[in-house]
């Protein structure tokens, strides 16, 4: 196995923990373990299996994907920090590791701390921070990223819209992300129960926070989709024959409908635990979709390369395929473009990059 | 590398030190004497009289909900012949687990012991007994899981220090709590049907209804009082009461069950 699988492999376990912790917040079961990191006094790893019941199942089962996460980013760091010639990519890896172990204090803390939404909500915000670490990690160790790098690699015109727009898009995602769960965290899951309008209103006739805090996420919800869209129209309009910005484009549309019709679904269902686990678990989708998204942009854009004309970049041309697939197999190259300035690049006018 | 675990190390340790001071339960830790005035004096028993009357509902009384409990099969072969919520047990037209007590009127004119005896709420069969019941300030109220499963026990009381404690086996446990407050709701986050509320007062004048909707206040002093019955969905109603010397006084509560009403 190579680095990049074994990060993707984290990044996959951190999307079920992800779902676990949804599970744990939608059933309402943060508190039936009320000790930690014991789960009713015996070691978390010794707890008898006929005891998992009722809202402990939950808990409990949370608990242990958590460690088992915790466990395979030690190992990821340490991978890293052994493999990987680019210091900041080493960097990256021991970055997890410290997400990681917060993340696991701030779960231990909100228990202890009876939940409390500033705890809780932190709780939630650095689950996906965590989760885009591993996902950068994954895609930086790709072929494809370091391929992007080489002197072979074909060479692209930047688009400063473009970039800007992917990384407004995954700012906002998750931002919204964390309206979404403060509105989990302070009981306003429902607090308009009625969609798509609020009480019959577009603006809801009456205000309380929790109005407040809900109302916010379902603006954040059109802001991000207007986002979305602009984004992917942009990659469609002006990229179409780029495959590693249109293939996360149209997962992000798809990824984007979903989580529409289930934040629809959260409300219509007064908030059916597994409707709204796959609501939060399909925004960490989102957000991560994005997020590559906005790598690829960077990376594939080119960068500006010192004793170059701004046209002059590094880069990835649509022709060549797929990230995965353009980079030649063998290349392991020595870091990216922005670590070895002194690289051999080649200039290409603005004519030649695009299709 | 070290520079990273120079500033992830203090940190850590720092949010594992606070996280292991944070988890004190929240047995409210001191009993509170009610603030009494200087002239207080106990009630002359002698000239005492009584408040008692009924809570009756009126319109068609929700079914209450079914509990599922299949999440624990303990819980589930302790009811083998269904479940179902509490939240509207009517009789003869009455209404039972309506917390009534003299919410205004007793000032601080009266001295009231605190009782040392014990009040208990069981956890049998995955259900609180009783599902209302009624505490004084300082009184211990004793928690106890009859159960053969697991139980946490947790309080969600504004004015008091929220709790939230284990119980993995047949055990009591004992909590007190230092400021009135109507209502305290306990829950069990293991089993999510599991529901209760306790009402916590400075003094003694407090019910829950009983069979047929009926309560009985006993030892009143005489006054002028405001008199308020809770009901968990139904909400509250008040009355004020004029009460004389050895006077006994009856009153009813009315509360219209909402067509709309669920469980």
């Amino acid at each position: 196995m190579t680095l990049h699988r074994y990060a993707k492999l984290v990044t996959v376990f951190t999307v079920l923990l992800i779902a676990a912790g949804g599970m744990v917040t939608s059933t309402g079961s943060g508190l039936s373990v009320p000790d930690w990191p014991t789960t009713y006094g015996w070691n978390m790893f010794t707890f008898p299996l006929s005891k998992w019941v009722g809202g402990i199942r939950y808990e409990h089962t949370h608990r242990l994907i958590a460690s088992t996460v915790g466990f395979l980013t030690i190992i990821l760091a340490v991978w890293t920090w052994r493999v990987e010639p680019r210091r900041w990519v080493r960097t990256l890896g021991f970055l997890c590791l410290g997400a990681v172990i917060l993340q696991g204090v701030l779960g231990g803390l909100t228990v202890l701390l009876l939940l409390p939404p500033p705890v809780s909500i932190g709780h939630a915000g650095l689950a996906q921070i965590f989760f885009c670490l591993t996902l950068t990690l994954a895609v930086v160790t790709s072929p494809g990223w370091r391929a992007a790098g080489s002197p072979e690699s074909p060479v692209v015109t930047p688009d400063e819209v473009l970039r800007r727009l992917a990384a407004f898009t995954t700012a906002a995602v998750y931002t919204q992300i964390i309206l979404g769960a403060t509105m989990r965290h302070t009981n306003a899951g429902m607090a308009i129960p009625t969609f798509p309008l609020a009480f019959g209103h577009l603006v809801p006739p009456v205000w309380t926070p929790q109005i407040a805090i809900h109302y916010a996420h379902r603006i954040g919800a059109i802001v991000v989709t207007l986002a979305i869209l602009a984004t992917a129209g942009r990659v469609f309009y002006l990229h179409g024959s780029r495959r590693e910005l249109v293939r996360p484009s149209v997962l992000l549309l798809a990824f984007l409908c979903s989580q529409v019709t289930l934040g629809a679904f959260v409300v219509l269902t007064a908030m059916a635990p597994v409707v709204n686990t796959a609501h939060v678990v399909n925004g960490a989708l989102v957000l991560g979709t994005a997020l590559v998204l906005a790598l690829r942009v960077y990376r594939f854009s080119g960068s500006q390369v010192p004793g170059f004309s701004g046209s002059q970049v590094l880069g990835f041309s649509g022709s060549a395929g797929s990230a995965g697939s353009a980079g030649s197999p063998g290349s392991t190259g020595s870091g990216d473009s922005a670590d070895s300035p002194g690289s051999p690049v080649r200039g290409f006018n603005q004519a030649q990059a695009r299709p | 590398m070290f520079r990273i675990f120079r500033l992830i190390a203090p940190a850590a340790v720092a949010i594992a030190v606070v996280a292991c001071s944070g988890s004190n339960q929240s047995k409210s830790p001191q009993p509170a004497s009610p603030a009494a005035a200087p002239d207080a004096r106990k009630v002359d028993e002698g000239t005492a009289g009584s408040i008692s009357g009924k809570v009756v509902v009126e319109g068609t009384v929700p079914q209450n909900a079914p509990i599922q409990m299949s999440s624990d099969p303990a819980c589930e072969a302790e009811n083998k012949g269904g479940a179902a919520q509490e939240t509207y047990v009517a009789s003869d037209g009455g209404l039972q687990n309506v917390f009534v007590y003299i919410k205004d009127g007793l000032g601080n004119k009266y001295l009231f012991d605190t009782p040392t005896d014990p009040v208990k709420i069981d956890q049998k069969g995955c259900h609180y007994v009783p599902h209302v019941l009624g505490v004084r300030v300082g009184q211990p109220l004793q928690v106890v899981n009859a159960d053969s499963t697991m139980h946490n026990v947790h309080g969600l009381p504004k004015a008091n220090q929220e709790f939230n404690f284990s119980q993995p086996v047949p055990m009591t446990s004992t909590v007190t709590f230092t400021t009135k407050e109507v209502m305290i709701p306990f829950k069990c986050d293991v089993h999510s049907w599991m529901h209760s509320y306790i009402g916590v007062l400075d003094h003694p004048y407090f019910a829950v209804t009983a069979s047929g909707g009926k309560f009985d206040l006993r030892t009143v002093p005489a006054g002028t009082y405001t008199v308020e019955a809770w009901h968990e969905k139904l909400g509250t109603q008040t009355q004020n009461v004029t009460l004389g010397e050895k006077e006994n006084k009856e009153i009813t509560f009315t509360f219209k069950a909402s067509p709309a009403a669920t469980q």
